[in-house]
């Protein structure tokens, strides 16, 4: 166990799967030579060679197409996509093509590939390169879609995204890089479509995921000094959604809250209070929140954008605002 | 051939009933007449019964569903036969949750209307938890003051409600009285612990008759008039037919009084009438409802065309429909329909009282007891026997003169009764 960044647990997941499994290669803007936008695969072109890291064109439609298609034919590619905003490029080939071939020709192929995409907002990059687009991925039968909250999760995860034979969209938070945490050494998998609780509490349910999470721990922390116990839910995949932990924890609180980065209309949390009301109606005590972006392209000014994300103050006022509720 | 049974109206009013129960599975064979399915409404449970001979085909609600009144419920069949084009579209209704169904309507208790969860629609605001609790605790919601926005019912209200009932007090103990006492008097509490009070949750009959009358009281304007009857004639004329009757089937004083109230409500059309929006409604039918005391509640049963029947058959059908209500098995057509309603406590020596109007009708008649008393006749005093009524009415529908000629008339037949029998 090593306190490391979440860089070093993605890229350490990485360097170990691509020694472990000699069909593993990277693919990308940047990946190579210069060693990735995120620095996240610095090394990589020197130790595994330009064979299994590959520099490709500035063309999202052909690193996507190009990993569907070493997918088709046996290998397991990692696709990099500098930022998720570019995937909007490869839809077609995400969620007409990767996500439906399986299901379209019988069976009769597998498409085990990655797509690390690096999303989310706060860093001024302006409306275009700022998007946290998670739930419109998470749409689609056949896709499975994943955003780690903690270095753990991120290395644990992608391991298991590498080995699914399932394409898998695998998304980074730009500022989550730095953040540091426990991982587990070497062969340390986490499995897709398992949420779990990352901080017990009594009071009420926090369901969250990805950068996030790194915000309702805080605004949980501060909640505590008030003597409001909150439980914080990470769901870790959106795609296949477990709803077993928010349920129970739900089912012990009574009270929820969702607290997502991308905006609120048919996203996440949308999708959560929805199954919350389904399975576990008659334990509601109080209408669920959703906390999510202000409905508006992310600004470029820093103030504005800042205040168009959710952070800890939103947060901590919509907890009150629920259990008051 | 095939027939489609809907949902029945078992009151005037009524909008849906809950169909509590199927007497009759899919495939059992029934008999016309027998009972298909209980249904739970604001009055009672009721029971449907087959219009047809046949075999239960298909359910077409389920069971504990709140139906609508005319849904489509069932399809009897002949035996053997295929309902090719049975309805295979569920009728709009909404499935309930045992918990869920009473207290959304449940009408606040008196001590509760200024601070209960109940809003102005009668619904009552509580979280899907603490109605689920207050099912499984037995706590009328309508009752709690909801700490939530809006007044919502939630856990903590609920929780706050369970902490404030007392724990039940031992069985206090009841001192016999002393053997050397003459006349025996009701045991007395000595020493022993005052009993708690009790929390009864309102049941459905209750809180129906809570909300009908309260909105009634409210929204129709009364007026009263009341009339000394001379009861000697009709209690002389009712001991000489019961001579000639058999136990069972005796004639009551009140049977007497639904008979000369038909006879009197065909005189005046304008009581005999329900308002209904902006429109009054004079019904052709003669429907004379008469209040029957069942437990924890009352229920008016309808005896039809009472100024078309001889009082024989009116003596029936009320000692039968008021057998059936009393005993809970009341069936929709017993209490659906009336046009007027009477209130009878004569049996209670009652001097007189005012009835509250049974919306949508028009008036109620409340009858006291034939009561001996000193009367001025002609220029002599004597005992004679006399009955007070007064009449309830709705001063958008008639008026103090109408009603007291309606008063009026109905003594021609209460003091010659002999114009019951012709």
């Amino acid at each position: 166990m090593a306190r490391i960044t979440m860089r070093e647990a993605i890229s350490q997941a990485l360097w170990e799967e691509m020694e472990k499994d000699p069909k593993v290669f990277i693919l990308g803007e940047e990946v190579g030579v210069w060693g990735g936008t995120y620095a996240v695969t610095k090394g990589f072109y020197d130790h595994f060679g330009g064979d299994r890291v590959r520099d490709t064109p500035i063309a999202e439609t052909a690193i996507i197409g190009g990993a569907i298609g070493a997918a088709l034919t046996g290998l397991r590619p990692v696709a990099e996509l500098m930022t998720i905003n570019f995937a909007f490029s490869a839809f077609d080939h995400i969620v007409n093509q990767a996500a439906k071939m399986h299901y379209m020709f019988n069976g009769q192929m597998v498409l085990p590939m990655v797509i690390r995409a690096v999303g989310g907002g706060g860093r001024q990059l302006g409306a275009t390169h700022s998007q946290t687009p998670d739930a419109i991925f998470a749409h689609f039968p056949g896709l499975k879609v994943v955003a780690p909250g903690t270095p753990a999760d991120a290395k644990g995860l992608l391991k298991a995204a590498i080995r699914s034979d399932d394409p898998v969209m695998f998304i980074e938070h730009a500022t989550l890089y730095q953040m540091r945490g426990e991982v587990p050494d070497g062969d340390y998998v986490v499995p897709i479509g398992k949420s779990t609780v990352q901080r017990p509490g009594r009071d009420i349910t926090l369901v969250t995921y990805s950068k996030m999470l790194e915000v309702s721990l805080k605004a949980a922390d501060q909640l505590a000094k008030d003597g409001i116990d909150v439980e914080i839910v990470d769901l870790r995949s959106l795609r296949p959604l477990d709803m077993d932990p928010v349920v129970e924890s739900f089912k012990k609180t009574n009270r929820a809250v969702i607290v997502e980065e991308g905006w609120k209309s048919y996203g996440v949390g949308s999708e959560v209070a929805a199954r919350l009301y389904e399975q576990a109606f008659d334990y509601a005590d109080a209408p669920i929140k959703r906390i999510a972006q202000t409905e508006v392209p992310l600004p470029y000014n820093r103030a504005l954008e800042q205040s168009a994300l959710p952070n800890v103050d939103t947060v901590i006022a919509g907890v009150k605002e629920v259990l008051n509720g | 051939m095939a027939e489609t049974v809907s949902m029945p109206k078992p009151g005037f009013d009524m909008q849906e009933g809950t169909l509590v129960r199927w007497v009759r599975v899919e495939g059992d064979a029934v008999e016309k007449g027998q009972v298909l399915a209980e249904i739970e409404t604001d009055k009672a449970t009721v029971e449907v019964e087959a219009p047809l001979s046949g075999v239960v085909y298909k359910h077409l609600v389920e069971q504990g569903s709140i139906v609508p009144i005319g849904t489509p419920i069932v399809i009897i069949a002949a035996p053997g036969e295929k309902v090719e084009d049975a309805p295979v579209s569920t009728p709009a209704v909404e499935p309930v949750k045992k918990e869920a169904a009473p207290v959304s309507e449940a009408a606040p208790s008196p001590s509760a209307v200024v601070e209960s969860a109940a809003s102005g629609d009668g619904r009552v605001k509580a979280s899907p938890l603490a109605r689920r609790m207050a099912q499984e605790k037995r706590i009328n919601l309508a009752t709690l003051k909801g700490s939530g926005p809006g007044g919502r019912v939630v856990r903590k209200d609920i929780e706050a409600a369970l902490a404030a009932v007392p724990a039940p007090s031992p069985e206090p103990a009841i001192v016999q009285p002393v053997a050397a006492a003459a006349v025996p008097v009701e045991p007395v509490w000595t020493g022993g612990e005052i009993p708690a009070d009790q929390h009864i949750p309102l049941n459905r009959l209750r809180s129906a008759i809570g909300r009908r009358l309260v909105e009634s009281k409210q929204s129709v304007p009364h007026f009263y008039v009341t009339h000394n009857y001379n009861a000697e004639p009709l209690l002389a004329l009712r001991s000489e037919l019961n001579q000639l009757l058999p136990d069972d089937q005796k004639l009551t004083v009140n049977d007497f009084i639904v008979k000369a109230v038909a006879l009197a409500l065909r005189q005046f059309p304008n009581i005999n009438a329900s308002i209904s929006g902006n429109e009054l409604v004079r019904h052709g039918h003669v429907n004379v409802g008469v209040a029957v005391a069942v437990e924890g509640g009352l229920l008016t049963i309808a005896c039809r065309d009472a100024d078309q029947k001889p009082l024989r058959v009116i003596s029936r059908e009320v000692r039968d429909m008021a057998g059936r209500a009393r005993s809970g098995k009341v069936r929709p057509e017993d209490v659906e329909g009336s046009t007027f309603s009477i209130s009878n406590l004569g049996m209670y020596d009652v001097e007189e009282f005012i009835a509250i109007i049974n919306p949508p009708e028009a008036a109620i008649l409340a009858v006291g007891s034939a009561q001996k008393m000193p009367v001025v006749d002609g220029d002599t005093l004597r005992i004679g026997t006399r009955m007070r009524m007064t009449i309830s009415a709705d001063h958008r529908v008639t008026d103090g003169a109408e009603a007291a000629q309606f008063m009026q008339a109905l003594a021609k037949f209460i003091e010659e009764p002999m114009r019951l029998v012709l």
